[in-house]
């Protein structure tokens, strides 16, 4: 910041652009100073609450776990553990019991909303083939009617038991994940909507639906890499 | 300055009480004076938040009216502008780590608008006008009053917006659970109809005030 | 220019007999047929929405006008009006305390603060409505279906909801043409919805009783023609390509201007005089932006129906086409457009 200060007054060498330059570059290097010993004061606190939410979350949408290991998505189509560090790989949590069996698998997805992008986790239990769990990462849809899709009870329920099963080569989900309208729910692998938000719920659906055609059967075919690894950083 | 000025300054100078009230009350900021309008829309939807806010606002309205006293007489006039928001800025940017630090759910929903105090016009008034002509004991007092002025009028905003919008005031409900929230309060356009009813209100008891 | 001796007043010089109340009283008859439609159609529950309405708004006008220490206007039918038309864009089950608050919003917001009959920008009743579009987003998408039996004595219970408390809606529900149409691409006869069998605001629904009073305005002179002809005509147009294009996506141009309050706002929302242009190229522009942006709004909005918002959005537009269009004086050259 004191840096870009100090170029655009320094052509004239009079006492007053010296004054200038010595005022702003004496105040720029006291807020620099300032702003860097907060963020260093606080960078600690900001990483851990940041990684808490999101760890929280993974708890919320896989039921039942007790230790979560982060991996990370690769080009070539395989996931390998990650620190979670680098925000730009698609990212996947697993979660594990006390034993350290593998319990599912938290995956993130997003898509366009009514008002934003939505970005949400979903939980994913192998050996059920099904959705175990659905949390609200980031919404911005319109307090009191699209918000529900964070708290309408009817509306969460579809993601306990929503069925991701997949093909006998494991390549396709067998269903694609849709969304019907309310009370017009007949199978297991639709998400019935709220009504007074059917645009929400629609791209909840239709998130949920091209998030799980992809990302299931990569699961399903790797399942031994999200075996519990010690030295893999977990929490 | 030059002595004599400074001299007639002192004599006329009001109490520091009378300068904190002036802040708070007979100049508020946005029921008074009506600047800094921004977060005052954008963020009053609920009490917590317009309380978060109102807070973040006087914080870095008090500690720049200080410094920028502190150094009136050291900063160039001619580029007494850039140094104010320079100053502005940097106290902005540590209030937006330490709410970070504090909540992580309370920075969300304040986003961008922590950001946007650099250019809270009312900041900046204060410290052209008021800062940067007064002692340093002063500009704090003054800051102070601006700042729970800003406080108190943001309050009495997300309050009303909250009870009608949510049915709740700072998470809890306050009503039976039939109540009907009011959707549009906590909308922005709630943030106008409110701000408009207050203004209403302060406005007809300064004429009452006035005629008797 | 005028030699200042002559007496100088602004036009009008030569009156007609026709005062504003006549003209008011005027548009109250021509919307009675819609009126008792709404009421056969929905039976009681549309009745006790209407009244509500109308009752708030010209209690509201008295009220404000008695505070304000002026002579109360009520006589002059404006509030009356302002009560039917927010009444008429209502869902008939719609709760009355929240009918009562539009009604007191349209008269205080939409025309008080802004000086009264003759200065608001805005049609009042559109803005009652928009605010209770906004408040009450659930109750206000709630619809009774059309031609009940018993609907001439059996209230809903939404409709008696207790003030501030949430309506509880009863499963007589039932979705317009135009969610129907928006949201699971269902299509409604365009027969039924010109006579108006089916479901949506109390007196949306019949376009062809709406039209008969729209004739009898015209006729009497009390109404420009222009404004709902280059609304319709637009819609019409408009779609109709959109229709041609593709006609899996879009809907027809019948369906268009049969369905959603497009008939009852162009014909006694959008003619509304105070809110629309004065010149006829002005109406002409007027009516095609509105119609403009209900296809817009319908087609590729988020919600179903855009007809309140593209009216409020003409509304907005007038005083600059009344700007820019601007007649030329009598015995000036043109100067600028």
């Amino acid at each position: 910041m004191s840096e870009s200060k100090t170029r655009s007054p320094g052509t004239q060498t009079n006492d007053g652009s010296k004054k200038m330059l010595i005022a702003m570059v004496g105040i720029g290097v006291v807020c620099a100073l300032l702003i860097v010993f907060t963020y260093e004061g606080t960078f600690g606190r900001i990483e851990m609450l940041k990684a808490e939410a999101l760890e929280q979350a993974v708890f919320k949408v896989l039921p039942g776990i007790t230790k979560t290991g982060i991996f990370e998505l690769t080009s070539e189509g395989k996931f390998i553990p990650s620190d979670g560090k680098d925000r730009t790989k698609t990212l996947v949590y697993a979660g594990y019991d006390d034993q350290n069996t593998l319990k599912g698998i938290a995956i993130e997805a997003k898509g366009q909303g009514y008002a934003d992008i939505l970005k949400v986790l979903y939980g994913y239990d192998p050996a059920s083939q099904s959705i175990v769990g659905f949390y609200v990462l980031e919404s911005k849809e319109t307090p009191g009617l699209g918000d529900k899709i964070e708290k309408d009870e009817n509306f969460l329920s579809n993601f306990n038991g929503l069925s991701v099963a997949l093909s006998e080569d494991f390549k396709t989900v067998i269903n694609k994940v849709i969304p019907v309208k309310f009370g017009t729910k007949e199978n297991s692998w639709e998400v019935e909507g709220i009504t007074g938000a059917t645009i929400s719920t629609r791209a909840i659906g239709n998130i949920m639906g091209e998030s799980t055609a992809t990302m299931i059967p990569l699961i399903y075919q790797q399942q031994e890499s999200f075996a519990f690894a010690p030295n893999a950083p977990t929490k | 300055m030059s002595p004599e000025l400074k001299n007639i300054a002192l004599k006329d100078a009001p109490s520091s009480t009378d300068e904190f009230i002036k802040g708070l009350w007979r100049e508020n900021p946005v029921f008074v004076q009506v600047i800094g309008m921004c977060p005052v829309l954008a963020v009053s939807n609920s009490a917590e938040n317009a309380l978060a806010m109102g807070l973040a606002t006087a914080f870095v309205l008090v500690m720049s009216n200080v410094l920028i006293s502190s150094l009136r007489n050291f900063i160039p006039k001619q580029v007494r502008i850039a140094t104010y928001i320079l100053i502005i800025a940097t106290f902005v940017t540590m209030v937006d780590y330490a709410i970070q630090a504090i909540s992580v759910d309370l920075h969300k929903s304040l986003g961008a608008f922590i950001s946007l105090i650099v250019v809270n016009c009312m900041i900046l008034s204060r410290a052209e006008a008021f800062a940067s002509k007064n002692t340093v004991s002063k500009s704090a007092i003054d800051g102070l009053g601006m700042g729970f002025g800003f406080v108190f009028a943001l309050f009495c905003l997300g309050s009303v917006r909250e009870i009608l919008g949510n049915g709740s005031i700072f998470g809890f409900p306050i009503f039976p659970e039939s109540y009907q929230e009011w959707i549009i309060m906590i909308l922005p356009a709630g943030g106008f109809f409110t701000l408009a009813f207050w203004l209403l209100i302060f406005n007809h008891y300064k004429l009452k005030k006035a005629k008797s | 220019m005028f030699s200042k001796t002559l007496h100088i007043s602004t036009s009008p010089h030569i009156r007609k007999g026709v005062s504003t109340d006549t003209i008011m009283q005027n548009v109250v008859w021509a919307m009675m047929p819609v009126l008792i439609f709404a009421v056969f159609s929905f039976g009681i529950n549309a009745l006790l929405v209407i009244v509500t309405a109308v009752v708030s708004s010209v209690l509201t006008e008295h009220v404000l006008c008695k505070w304000s220490n002026k002579e109360s206007t009520i006589s002059d039918w404006s509030a009356v009006i302002t009560g039917i038309l927010l009444g008429l864009t209502l869902p008939p089950i719609f709760p009355l305390w929240m009918t009562f608050l539009g009604g007191v919003f349209s008269v205080a917001i939409g025309k008080f603060v802004f000086g009264g009959l003759g200065y608001n920008l805005f049609n009042p009743a559109l803005v009652g409505r928009a605010f209770l579009q906004a408040a009450f987003p659930v109750a206000i998408t709630t619809w009774q279906s059309a031609f009940l039996e018993g609907r001439f004595f059996s209230i809903s219970s939404s409709v008696l909801a207790f003030p501030f408390a949430e309506p509880k809606v009863d499963s007589i529900s039932g979705a317009t043409p135009l969610s129907a149409f928006k949201f699971d691409h269902v299509m409604t006869d365009s027969s039924d919805l010109a006579l108006g069998l089916i479901s949506g605001s109390t007196g949306e629904t019949s376009a062809v009783i709406i039209i008969l009073g729209g004739i009898y305005l015209i006729a009497r002179k009390m109404m420009n023609w222009r404004i709902p002809v280059s609304i319709l005509s637009t819609v019409f147009v408009l779609s109709g390509i959109l229709y041609l294009i593709d006609d899996t996506i879009y809907p027809s141009p019948l369906f268009m201007l049969f369905s959603g309050g497009l008939m009852l706002g162009a014909v006694f929302m959008a003619t509304d005089m105070v809110g629309s242009p004065i010149t006829p190229l002005g109406v002409v522009i007027y009516g095609f932006f509105i119609g403009l942006l209900v296809v817009v709004i319908r087609v590729w909005g988020g919600l179903p129906e855009g007809v309140m918002y593209a009216i409020l959005l003409g509304n907005a537009l007038t005083p600059q086409i009344d700007n820019f269009i601007r007649p030329r004086v009598y015995g000036t050259k043109k100067t600028k457009s």
